[in-house]
């Protein structure tokens, strides 16, 4: 995360903050649990790109690429992201091949709060990346229609 | 019949990593918000969307309630050969919209 004015603006908000309970924390490892089947999930390859201060969480735009040549003898088979703080700690996987062409993937998502996202690619080998990003929410969704 | 924007090249070279956009006109209810009675209003999403092109699924994506309202997706794939392009979307309440692109691949 870069200091830029913002972030830095944002700063007494964030000490505010509430840390997250351990209930959330052991949901979002429950659910990369049942995503990766119990294997060991290593950081890298993985780059999840969203804005680290978010001012609607309503509409978030977030993008998962991973570091791949994506041909039949390497490339990513799924990608998953997750979150630490929403009702549910899902929000998208996705389905890749070799016809893929590139390990990419762009939506939009909602944010309750402040709180980690976590995307995981499983490659054809069966390993796991993952990278784990912190995101702070100013408006968050849920809360009004 | 939702409204449905699609962004897919129309032509392209043989080889080429094309990218698609697609968004679909959805509320994408959650099930966690109460409406004015203060009675949670029931689950209403899409849940799967799935791009089938040259007789292949070449993307599929399984969405949940944090997938904002509207769903927007985009993905890559490698343009093969001229033919249709498929896009498929399902979800709660028996919804079911399919759209079709052709590409022309040179």
């Amino acid at each position: 995360m870069k200091f830029t004015r913002r972030v830095l603006l944002a700063a007494p908000g964030v000490l505010l903050l509430p840390a997250p309970t351990r209930a959330d924390q052991q949901r979002l490892a429950a659910a990369l649990r049942d995503f990766t089947g119990g294997q060991p999930m290593r950081e890298g390859r993985v780059r999840l790109d969203v804005s680290p201060l978010v001012e609607n969480g309503n509409a978030v735009p977030i993008s998962v690429t991973v570091e791949t040549p994506m041909t039949t003898a390497d490339h990513v088979r799924r990608i998953g992201v997750f979150n630490e703080r929403n009702p549910q700690p899902n929000v998208i996987t996705a389905q890749f091949g070799p016809r893929s062409g590139r390990a990419f993937l762009a939506t939009h998502i909602r944010l309750a709060t402040s709180q980690a996202l976590v995307a995981v690619a499983e490659m054809n080998d069966g390993s796991f990346w993952s990278q784990r990003v912190e995101v702070i929410v100013t408006l968050a969704a849920c809360i009004e229609g | 019949m939702a409204r449905v924007l699609l962004r897919v090249p129309t032509m392209t070279e043989k080889g080429s990593v094309i990218e698609i956009r697609a968004l679909i006109q959805h509320v994408m209810e959650t099930g966690y918000r109460p409406n004015a009675e203060g009675v949670l209003q029931a689950r209403d999403i899409i849940w799967t969307f799935t791009c089938r092109y040259d007789g292949e699924v070449v993307f599929n994506a399984t969405f949940s309630p944090a997938i904002a309202a509207n769903p927007f997706i985009a993905f890559t794939t490698i343009a093969t050969q001229s033919g249709p392009v498929s896009f498929t979307w399902e979800g709660d309440n028996g919804f079911t919209q399919t759209e079709t692109r052709h590409i022309t691949v040179t």
